[in-house]
C-alpha cells in the first residue's frame, strides 16, 4: 500500500543523507522524495512515498524518529490529507498542443518560436494521467517534483 | 564559568576532562598530529596506545561494559578511521557507549582525494548512534557535550565525532567555556513506562501460570539486575537470558534457567516455546533467539520493555509493548505488583517450575565434566571453561572471542553478576576478546581478567600482546585451541557432510606459547587432560603476569544444544545422533 510518510528534521549537512541511507540500510524503497527548508529556518521538511504494510510503516516511521537529527515524524497516509505534486513539460509548440494543456488545467509559462513550458499541480494519480493523455503529442521533457502533503485534519507537523 | 583562550586541541581535551575521561585508547597519524599534542600537553587523561585501531575501539569498548562509563577513541583519518570501523560496528550491534574522535583532513582539503582523506561520516554512518563533523574550533566544547549524552542516554550506541585538523591548530585560540545545560530538541528519550501499559503487564503477570522472563544486554545497561531479581523473587517466575545478558540474573540462583536461543539450554529453549505469558526486558528477540518468528511460542501472551521503540513489534507482534528503561519499568512493575500482593499465588508456579526441571534433568548440561576424564584421552573444551570458572570461583571478568568457545563459555561459566561477561554477541567479531580484556582490565586494574578464546580469533588482534606488555595488563589469555574454524567447521560437519572447505589451517599454527613469550609473556601449552587443572591453577596465581594458556582441545566437538534453522525454539539437536523433532 502507498504511504505518504512526512518529517521535520534539522536543517544540517548529513540529516538528509542519514534518512535516505536509512531506507537503503534497512531495506524499505522509495518512491518519491521532497524536501526543503521550513519557514524556520533552523528546520526542513521531508515528505517521501513508499509502500508497505502496517507494520512495515510503523518500523520505518520508529527508525526515522530514532535518527537523532528528525525532530517529529508522521504518517500523513493515516488519515484525511493533501497530496499534491508538480509535473513541468517540454513540448513542441502547436495549435493542438496548447489546447491539450488548457484543457488538462495546465498553465503555458513559457513559449519560443518551436517550443513550450507548460506546469501542471494535482496529485499524483491526475498527473499520471496527463502524462499518458499527453504522450500523444510530441512530449519531449516531462519532470516531477514528487508528492509534497499536508494533512487535512487538526494534527499538525510543526514543534 | 570562567571565559579562557585555548585552541581546538586543547578545547577537546578539556571537554573530555569535563566529561570525567580518564583513559583513551588510540593511535596517532597526521591529521590528529595537533589532539597528540594537547594530549601530551596534560596529566588528567591518560591514553594507552594499542597496536591497530580495531584494537582501540574494541578496548575502548571493553572499559564501557564492564565499568559502564563510556569508552574514547583517538584515531586518524583515512586508514586510522577505516580501522576503527569494525570496532563501531561491534559496538552498535551491541548498544555500547564508544566515541570515536577521529582526525580528519584539513577542511579546504575536504572532497579533494587529498592524502589520508577518507569520508568518515559517510563509511560510518549507518553503524553509528550518531555522528559530528566538526566546523570550527569554537563547536568542540558543545558537540563533545552533545556526544556524551547521546552515546550513554536512551538505546546507548557509538558516536564518531570527526574533525578536520584544520581545527584542532594551536595557532588559533578562541574564548573556551564549557556548556553547563544540554537541550536536543530531536532526542527526548522515554525513560518512564506509560502507568496503562504497565497496570495491563501486571494484569497480565499475575494470571499466568507458566511464565517466563527473557532479558537482554538492555538490563546490564540499565544497571537493572537488583530490580530484576526482586521481580522474579516476588512472582517465584523463572529467568532466561540471552547471550548478551548473562550476569543480569544471578547464573547460580535456583530460578535461573540458562541461556536461550541458538545454543541455548534445552530447559530455557523448551520453557519459552511451552509457556503461556513471555516478559522480555531489554532483549530484541534476535533471530538468534526466535529460530522462525512465525512458530515463536505461539501460545504465550508478550510484555515487552524496551528503552527503543523501534525495538518493539519489530519481529514479533506483542501483547503489551512498554517504552522505557528496563530499570524504571521493572520498578514501576514491582510497585504495581506489590498493591495487589493478595493476588499473587507463588504456588500456582510449581508445576511449571517442576516442568522446567524435569526437562533440565532430562536433557540439561552437564557441569560436571571435569569429574570423568575422556575416553579419548583429549580434553574437551567444555572442561576448560568448567576449570576455569573453578579455578576463578565465578569472580573473573570473561572476554570473550566468537566461536565454539564463546558458546562454551557462555554455557558453562556461570555469572552471578553483570558487566563479567564480555562478548560481541550482535555483530559476532573475532578478534575482539583480547582488545576488549584490555579495555577491562584498565578499567579495573585489579580485577582477575581472563578472555576465552580461539586460536583462530586471537590471530584477528594479536598484535594486542604487544600493548598487554607496554601496559602492564596481566590478562590470563585461554586458547581453547582446536586448530580449527571450529565453528565453522560445526555447520560443515552437520550440513555439508563434513566438506572441510578452508576451515582448517594445515600445520601452520604458530607455537602460542613461545609467541607469547616472545611478547615478553608467559606461555603455557597444555596438551594432556591431568595439566588442565594444575596449569588453569598455575596461570592465575601469576597474579601481574599476563598468562597464555593454549590448551589443545578435542576438534569433533560440537556445540549443542542446537536450533535447527527454520523451525520453532523447540526443534534442537541435542547431540550429534539426537534430535528433539521427527
Ligand atoms: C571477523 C570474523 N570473520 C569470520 C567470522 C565467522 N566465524 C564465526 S566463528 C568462526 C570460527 C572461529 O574460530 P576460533 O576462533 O578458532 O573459535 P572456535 O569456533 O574454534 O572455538 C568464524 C570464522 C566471524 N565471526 N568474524
Ligand atoms: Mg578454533
Amino acid at each position: 500500500m502507498r504511504r505518504v510518510v512526512a518529517l521535520l528534521m534539522e536543517n544540517q549537512p548529513g540529516a538528509l543523507s542519514r534518512v535516505v541511507g536509512l531506507f537503503s540500510q534497512r531495506g524499505y524503497n522509495i518512491e518519491s522524495l521532497i524536501v526543503a527548508p521550513t519557514n524556520d529556518p533552523s528546520l526542513s521538511r521531508l515528505t517521501m512515498t513508499t509502500d508497505g504494510d502496517t507494520r512495515v510503516i510503523e518500523q520505518i516511521t520508529k527508525q526515522l524518529n530514532k535518527l537523532i537529527d528528525v525532530v517529529k515524524v508522521i504518517d500523513l497516509s493515516d488519515e484525511d490529507y493533501l497530496g499534491r505534486e508538480l509535473l513541468l513539460i517540454k513540448l513542441e509548440l502547436t495549435k493542438e498542443a496548447e489546447e491539450r494543456i488548457k484543457d488538462l488545467g495546465g498553465d503555458v509559462l513559457f513559449k519560443s518560436e518551436t517550443l513550450l513550458n507548460a506546469e501542471f499541480v494535482g496529485n499524483s494519480e491526475d498527473l499520471d494521467k496527463i502524462v499518458d493523455t499527453l504522450s500523444e503529442l510530441n512530449l519531449l521533457e516531462v519532470v516531477r517534483t514528487g508528492l509534497s502533503g499536508i494533512s487535512s485534519t487538526s494534527r499538525t507537523l510543526t514543534i | 564559568m570562567s571565559k579562557e583562550k585555548l585552541s581546538g586541541a586543547d578545547a577537546l581535551m578539556r571537554s573530555l576532562q569535563e566529561e570525567e575521561v580518564d583513559l583513551i585508547f588510540g593511535y596517532p597519524g597526521g591529521a590528529n598530529l595537533h589532539i597528540y599534542d594537547a594530549l601530551f600537553n596534560q596529566q588528567a587523561v591518560k591514553h594507552v596506545l594499542v597496536r591497530h585501531e580495531q584494537g582501540a575501539v574494541h578496548a575502548a569498548d571493553g572499559y564501557a561494559r564492564s565499568s559502564g562509563k563510556p569508552g574514547v577513541v583517538f584515531v586518524t583519518s583515512g586508514p586510522g578511521a577505516t580501522n576503527a570501523i569494525t570496532g563501531i560496528a561491534t559496538a552498535h550491534m551491541d548498544s555500547t557507549p564508544v566515541i570515536v574522535i577521529s582526525g580528519q583532513v584539513k577542511s579546504h582539503l575536504i572532497g579533494t582525494d587529498s592524502f589520508q582523506e577518507t569520508d568518515m561520516i559517510g563509511i560510518s554512518r549507518p553503524i553509528v548512534k550518531h555522528s559530528f563533523l566538526v566546523k570550527k574550533a569554537e563547536e568542540i566544547p558543545l558537540i563533545i557535550k552533545k556526544a556524551f549524552h547521546i552515546a550513554v542516554s536512551g538505546r546507548p550506541g557509538p558516536v564518531v565525532i570527526d574533525i578536520p585538523k584544520d581545527v584542532t591548530d594551536p595557532g588559533y585560540e578562541f574564548d573556551y567555556s564549557y556548556p553547563e545545560e544540554l537541550d536536543i530538541r530531536s532526542y527526548k528519550p522515554v525513560e518512564e513506562g506509560h502507568s496503562g501499559q504497565i497496570r495491563r503487564a501486571a494484569k497480565l503477570l499475575l494470571k499466568a501460570e507458566k511464565p517466563v522472563i527473557y532479558s537482554g544486554g538492555g538490563v546490564i545497561q540499565s544497571n537493572a539486575s537488583q530490580e530484576l531479581i526482586e521481580l522474579a523473587n516476588l512472582l517465584n517466575f523463572p529467568v532466561t537470558n540471552t547471550l548478551m545478558g548473562l550476569g543480569a540474573y544471578p547464573g547460580t540462583d535456583k530460578r535461573f534457567i540458562g541461556m536461550l536461543g541458538m545454543h541455548g539450554t534445552y530447559e530455557a529453549n523448551m520453557a519459552m516455546h511451552n509457556c503461556d505469558l513471555i516478559l522480555a526486558v531489554g532483549a530484541r528477540f534476535d533471530d538468534r533467539i526466535t529460530n522462525d518468528p512465525a512458530q515463536f511460542s505461539l501460545g504465550a501472551k508478550k510484555i515487552h520493555i524496551d528503552i527503543d521503540p523501534a525495538s518493539l513489534s519489530k519481529i514479533i507482534k506483542v501483547d503489551v509493548p512498554i517504552v522505557g528503561s528496563a530499570k524504571n519499568c521493572l520498578k514501576q512493575l514491582i510497585r504495581e505488583l506489590k498493591k495487589k500482593k493478595s493476588k499473587i499465588d507463588k504456588e500456582k508456579i510449581n508445576p511449571w517450575l517442576n516442568q522446567i526441571a524435569e526437562w533440565r534433568c532430562q536433557h540439561g548440561l552437564n557441569h560436571n565434566m571435569l569429574d570423568k576424564p575422556t575416553s579419548n584421552g583429549k580434553i574437551l573444551p567444555q572442561q576448560v571453561i568448567q576449570s576455569l570458572y573453578k579455578e576463578t570461583e565465578g569472580n573473573a571478568y570473561v572476554t570473550s572471542d566468537v566461536g565454539q568457545h564463546q558458546m562454551f563459555a557462555a554455557q558453562y561459566y556461570h555469572f552471578d553478576k553483570p558487566r563479567k561477561w564480555i562478548n560481541s554477541g550482535g555483530l559476532g567479531t573475532m578478534g575482539f576478546g583480547l582488545p576488549a580484556a584490555m579495555g577491562v582490565q584498565s578499567a579495573f586494574p585489579e580485577a582477575c581478567v581472563a578472555c576465552v578464546t580461539g586460536e583462530g580469533s586471537i590471530q584477528m588482534c594479536i598484535q594486542e600482546l604487544s600493548t598487554c606488555l607496554q601496559y602492564d595488563l596481566p590478562i590470563k589469555i585461554i586458547n581453547v585451541n582446536n586448530s580449527a574454524l571450529g565453528m565453522v567447521k560445526q555447520w560443515q560437519d552437520m550440513q555439508y557432510d563434513g566438506r572441510l572447505s578452508q576451515s582448517t589451517y594445515e600445520d601452520s599454527l604458530p607455537d602460542f606459547a613461545k609467541l607469547a613469550e616472545s611478547y615478553g609473556h608467559v606461555g603455557i601449552k597444555v596438551e594432556n587432560p591431568k595439566d588442565l587443572e594444575p596449569s588453569m591453577k598455575e596461570c592465575f596465581k601469576l597474579k601481574n603476569k599476563l598468562v597464555f594458556l593454549d590448551i589443545v582441545v578435542d576438534q569433533d566437538e560440537h556445540v549443542y544444544p542446537m536450533l535447527e534453522a527454520g523451525m520453532s525454539m523447540e526443534s534442537m539437536w541435542l547431540d550429534k545422533e539426537t534430535k528433539t523433532w521427527e
